[in-house]
């Protein structure tokens, strides 16, 4: 334990209201915590700059998830344990269960927060890329007002989001419009559990009429932010199943993403698993496809 | 090197440990691992990494499995923490200490507060889980000693013992 | 009244002597206690890999009057960590040879300005080059140790090599890598110390050698014998990590104390504990061999190197263990052993399960698979025809005398695994699959005790005494961290008593009470150790037998009552016994040859593993350890040891990598130094052969180390079996699988024809 708690403060202002008043008081004071995931791990290894946190953990209108015809609401503190075990977001949103359920161990996922993982913004989070092939949309709330902004442009670059100092996620909407497509998703680690990811994908798309639609491909760990694969999802749209496309697909995934040698694995060997990865996935949309 | 004069105030924090109401006066960002270790004496929970990974300092925070070394003490205020000590009724072992003991789940016994903890929180959430269940539940509880296998067999055991009662 | 009947103990799954504290929280470890009036330490350590130490600042802003500070100026002995060369400073005084090397020691009440006073001490050097590569050692263009980098050397010969290469139908060549390891115990290392002038110094530690300490803080603090007492806490996890270095956190945390006049505690994090402490030597092994057209070994070069880091410590002895088993459990005609052990400027390395054969043992079982294919017969028939037979000699020319039968031995194994239906499966489903199945086979040795004449060396004294309630109590330096050495020792002594195992407890390793049973390492404890608690416990049947107190035949009761009486006419019921070698064992310490150790335990492994092409990820599905260990003492406690070193060996070949920048362990967090959770680990069956052996206390051999030494090689030989491609460094990380595939891309094989994976 590398960090001296008495030169630390952390106040519990107990309400949303209360916690954007103090944000917008003295703006870059402030860090906030929550489950504590993220910013505790750093603290201990005393290498948290900020001196003064605002508990989120016990404010209650940010740990709802509600459900309305058209979307839903997950309040930014609810935690990954929270979103395994609500039985819509199970069945409508998969791949955001799914990766809920690779975060740490069950331990961290009763702690770890999907509002948390956003704000670190660390390309290798497991649940961004299934937010972003979700179309997800945050609001982002401060004394100013709220602003909603599509989650596809809340990362700006390494650890940089478009969050102003005095704002705070509020919610995630997702919008329900996705049953019915084949979705996957896969992550690679260095294990099983317990794992910073390697690379990971999240996918969803339909096949009508023999030509691939509405496809919407992310990746984690290749890139600075967590990546909407755009220009491969452009090459695939409307185009017929062949395995030549696979190829193409690949080659073009490869020249979008930015992969890098760190601590954890290779770019050439990222760049090769994405690439496998999507292929996987392609597969999987032939063949459910050919099911239904 | 701050002087003293920057130290930031404490604050009165009371929770439940193990059915007692316990109210102290802590630095809110102490670890919630600290406290209960050299605040309280509850030296069972043990500290394996520091960083969330290693599951030693499992305990439950109103009844989840929680890395104690995680969390702000601040935090656990009004809440009702479960530590190994509070596992046993008085003399008499949970089963699942009994099953620890039985089929050699617990060898050199560090990682096996934790362990026992995360083995409570499965069996509480799932009665009779399947051994992939196991694995998941006990996948952030990490033991060098035994490989795993007699745990599995301990948290099988004590499951079946507490289904038939 | 009527007698007990013979209690047979031994062989049954008692409870775990200690087993209760353990899952209630009880248990006490070095940071669970505090005395008063403590002090926390920190040690302050070097940045570099190299150099000459020019200034030490002290941050004008701390009141370093409140600390207590301590250098190499402080030591009242000698600045070593005697062991064998002496060549470690406890402290750096002048220079420095490795990054982590501890240069002040500081403490405090309060450990959290300690570690900022850690943070405010800024040390100037005078940087020289350093040595980071075996390579670069050997080449010896810089010397950073002796004269020629190299602590230890061995060479072992038998037999007419020379003549061997013309009469050879092949000559198989190979060369093999195993990387550091971390022993990663869950408990991190820690001590408390304490000084008075009276009694001298105190430590209390996690620790497995007690009397190492001892003798280490002897010299360090220049205090006599019965002025330095060491007692082991319960200690979470060993593993060889916590067989040298306590002997410097000790010393550390002794030298606070001494100038403090308070107690200290040094408990390192887990960061620390990760970078400063020592690993497994890396080491690299080349073969040569002479191969008849039958594929029988005619003979063979071996040259063995491993990498000891800064300071000679114990690589001599990895070194040693290293090079007898190099030749595995086959029997070489001939054979030339050469082998070395260097330094580089990397924290020194240190005992970890295996010393030395898990490196040496990789090579041979990888590379009698590469025999295999040069012969063009299968991995099992190449060992088949290799395998040591009662009456043949070793490597190292010791003669194996007991009832040995590798050959069926590994047929049960095979069939334990169901190793050939698997294979057939294999070979069809292989084709259009992209998870590439395999198994791997690995056939090994391990010996168990001190080698040679070290057991003698060593002269290891056990107690037993009972008391006037009758409860009897084993009195051994042998440590318990998780391996059963407390229920064991109490088995062998009720039952060489006749006593219900209740009756029997075991000290606490405390050096003032126990005598010194030597180190809790090599796999000794049960064998050697075990067999003069045997002795010593009969002693104590003896004693009161001869004063006519008791019988041939009695029951506890009458067994409490006569210790009673003889305790009121002696004052106390004590039995020592010392180690005596047994007759005829005879070992050349000059030429390495002779019987190396009492006795050997014998294996077979079979892996089955997936090979995902999508992810390049090896995944073991399912794994057979089947081993002859002699008797099994504990069945339960046996099974543990087992699993958990098979464990322990996977994570070595397929998960644990030690990154290194400029000798520094640059993951030396817990979420970047990956070791296999449940979730990661196949189902792992464990199988016991039961012959009968003489040596051990009920014919029990050493079995603590035996699971390292397999599962490695076995894993190897099945991934190249599942993608046939040839892999000869461990760890083997989906990086390196990827990579090679890349010049050797497997068979297209998705369901859509024409799309390969891993293209380029």
């Amino acid at each position: 334990m590398r960090a001296d708690p008495v030169d630390y403060e952390l106040v519990s202002p107990g309400s949303l209201h209360g916690a954007l008043s103090l944000l917008s008081a003295e703006p870059k004071k402030w860090l906030p915590i929550a489950g504590g995931t993220d910013v505790m791990v750093l603290y201990s290894a005393g290498k948290l700059p900020n001196r003064n946190l605002v508990n989120l953990w016990n404010i209650l209108e940010l740990r709802q998830i509600e459900v309305f015809p058209d979307r839903i609401r997950i309040g930014a503190t609810c935690t990954y344990t929270d979103l395994r075990k609500h039985a819509l977001v199970s069945r409508e949103f998969p791949l955001l269960a799914t990766a809920a359920s690779w975060t740490g161990g069950i331990a961290n996922q009763n702690r770890g927060t999907l509002g948390g993982n956003i704000a670190n913004a660390s390309p290798a989070a497991d649940s961004l890329p299934a937010l972003l092939v979700y179309d997800a949309e945050l609001s982002l709330v401060s004394v100013r007002g709220e602003r909603r902004v599509p989650y596809r442009e809340f990362h700006t670059g390494y650890k940089k989001t478009m969050l102003a100092p005095d704002e705070l996620i509020r919610d995630i909407s997702l919008p329900r419009r996705f049953s019915g497509y084949v979705t996957y998703t896969r992550k690679v680690g260095a294990r099983n559990a317990q794992a910073i990811s390697k690379v990971c994908l999240a996918a969803l798309g339909r096949i009508a009429n023999g030509a691939i639609q509405d496809v919407h491909l992310a990746l984690g760990s290749v890139a600075p932010i967590p990546l909407r694969l755009s220009e491969t999802e452009h090459l695939l749209s409307g185009k017929k199943i062949e395995s030549s496309l696979f190829e193409t697909a690949r080659r073009t995934l490869i020249q979008e993403i930015r992969p890098i040698d760190d601590i954890r694995s290779t770019a050439r060997y990222r760049a090769a698993v994405a690439g496998n990865l999507v292929v996987e996935f392609l597969e999987k949309l032939v063949t459910e496809s050919a099911r239904s | 090197m701050n002087s003293s004069g920057d130290a930031k105030p404490k604050c009165n924090v009371s929770f439940t440990v193990n059915g007692e109401i316990k109210s102290l006066r802590i630095h809110p960002m102490e670890r919630l691992l600290d406290v209960l270790r050299n605040e309280l004496g509850l030296t069972g929970t043990k500290e394996g990494c520091g960083e969330g990974e290693c599951g030693s300092c499992s305990i439950l925070l109103d009844g989840l499995l929680v890395n104690s070394c995680l969390v702000p003490a601040a935090q656990a205020h009004g809440s009702n923490v479960v530590t190994i000590e509070g596992i046993a009724a008085h003399s008499l072992l949970h089963p699942l200490q009994e099953a620890f003991l039985e089929c050699g789940g617990a060898q050199c016994g560090i990682c096996t507060p934790g362990m026992i903890l995360a083995a409570v929180h499965l069996l509480e959430k799932k009665a009779e889980p399947t051994q992939a269940e196991i694995r998941e539940g006990l996948a952030g509880n990490l033991c060098r000693c035994t490989g795993y296998m007699q745990i599995f067999e301990a948290v099988t055991k004590a499951a079946r013992q507490r289904v038939a009662k | 009244m009527a007698s007990s009947n013979e209690r047979h103990i031994v062989g049954t799954s008692v409870p775990r002597k200690e087993g209760r504290d353990k899952v209630t929280g009880a248990a006490r470890y070095v940071d669970d206690m505090t005395l008063p009036g403590m002090l926390h330490g920190a040690t302050v350590r070097s940045k570099i890999a190299r150099g000459n130490i020019k200034t030490i600042s002290f941050d004008p802003s701390v009141p370093w009057d409140e600390f207590v500070v301590v250098t190499a100026k402080d030591i009242p002995g000698k600045n070593c960590i005697a062991l064998i060369l002496d060549d470690q400073p406890c402290l750096a005084a002048e220079s420095v040879n490795h990054p982590e090397e501890p240069i002040l020691l500081l403490a405090h009440a309060d450990r959290h300005k300690l570690r900022k006073a850690v943070d405010a001490i800024s040390i100037e050097y005078e940087s020289l080059s350093p040595v980071h590569s075996l390579e670069k050692s050997e080449k010896q263009s810089t010397i950073i140790w002796g004269t020629d980098n190299t602590f230890k050397t061995f060479l072992v010969e038998k037999g007419e090599l020379d003549s061997v290469w013309s009469e050879a139908a092949h000559i198989v060549e190979g060369e093999y890598f195993t990387g550091a390891q971390e022993q990663l115990y869950i408990e991190n290392n820690g001590v408390i110390a304490s000084f008075d002038p009276q009694h001298g110094v105190t430590v209390w530690g996690s620790l497995q050698c007690p009397y190492y300490v001892h003798k280490a803080l002897m010299a360090l603090c220049g205090l006599p014998e019965h002025k330095v007492r060491v007692v082991q806490m319960e200690t979470g996890g060993a593993f060889g990590g916590k067989e040298e270095y306590p002997s410097m956190i000790a010393g550390h945390a002794a030298l606070l104390a001494i100038k403090s006049g308070r107690p200290v505690k040094i408990v390192y994090d887990r960061m620390e504990d990760m970078v400063a402490t020592t690993k497994r030597h890396p080491s690299r092994t080349r073969h040569r061999t002479a191969v008849r057209k039958d594929g029988k070994i005619l003979g063979g070069e071996i040259e063995f190197v491993i990498d000891g880091g800064a300071y000679a410590t114990l690589s001599s002895v990895v070194l040693s263990r290293g090079t007898i088993h190099a030749g595995g459990p086959y029997y070489w005609p001939s054979v030339r052993i050469r082998t070395r052990a260097i330094a580089t400027n990397t924290p020194p390395h240190g005992a970890f399960r295996g010393f030395g054969a898990p490196q040496s043992l990789f090579a041979m079982e990888r590379h009698m698979d590469r025999i295999a294919q040069v012969v063009g017969i299968s991995p099992i028939e190449i060992r088949r025809r290799n395998f040591l037979m009662p009456g043949q000699t070793t490597t190292t020319q010791q003669t194996i005398h007991e009832k040995i039968d590798l050959d069926s031995l590994l047929s049960r194994a095979l069939e334990l695994s169901d190793y050939h239906t698997k294979k057939k499966r294999f070979a069809v489903e292989n084709k259009t699959s992209t998870r590439k199945k395999g198994m791997g086979i690995a056939t090994f040795l391990h010996g168990a005790g001190f080698t040679g004449s070290g057991e003698r060396y060593l002269n290891s004294l056990v107690g037993v005494e009972a008391g006037p309630d009758g409860v009897v109590r084993v009195l051994v330096s042998s440590a318990e961290f998780g391996q059963g050495t407390n229920t064991v020792l109490c088995q062998i002594a009720a039952e060489a008593l006749n006593l219900p195992y209740e009756c029997v407890q075991i000290a606490q390793p405390d050096t003032t009470v126990v005598p010194n049973s030597g180190p809790t390492v090599a796999s000794r404890t049960a064998m050697i150790v075990g067999k003069l608690v045997q002795s010593a416990a009969a002693g104590i049947k003896r004693m009161l037998s001869n004063a006519r107190l008791l019988g041939d035949n009695y029951t506890p009761e009458q067994f409490c009552a006569a210790c009673r009486e003889f305790i009121a006419a002696h004052g106390s019921l004590n039995s020592e016994v010392r180690y005596e070698a047994p007759p005829g064992v005879y070992w050349d310490d000059e030429h390495y040859r002779g019987e190396a150790y009492a006795a050997f335990a014998w294996a077979v492994y079979v892996a089955e593993v997936s090979v995902d092409l999508t992810t390049y990820s090896v995944t073991v599905d399912d794994f057979v350890a089947l081993q002859e260990i002699g008797k099994v003492l504990h069945p339960v406690l046996a099974e543990g040891q087992i699993s958990g070193g098979v464990a322990q060996a996977i994570g070595f070949a397929l998960y644990e990598k030690v990154v290194w920048q400029d000798g520094h362990m640059f993951n030396n967090q817990m979420t970047n130094y990956i070791m296999p959770t449940s979730a990661d680990l196949p189902p792992i069956r464990v199988f016991f052969e039961q012959n009968g052996n003489i040596h051990g206390a009920h014919g029990a051999k050493g079995i603590g180390e035996l699971p390292m030494d397999g599962p490695a090689p076995a894993i190897v030989n099945a991934v190249e079996d599942a993608v046939g491609v040839r892999f000869n460094s461990i760890p083997l990380l989906p990086e390196d699988l990827f990579q090679a595939l890349q010049t050797e891309p497997p068979v297209a094989t998705s369901s859509l024809p024409g799309t390969a994976r891993g293209a380029r």
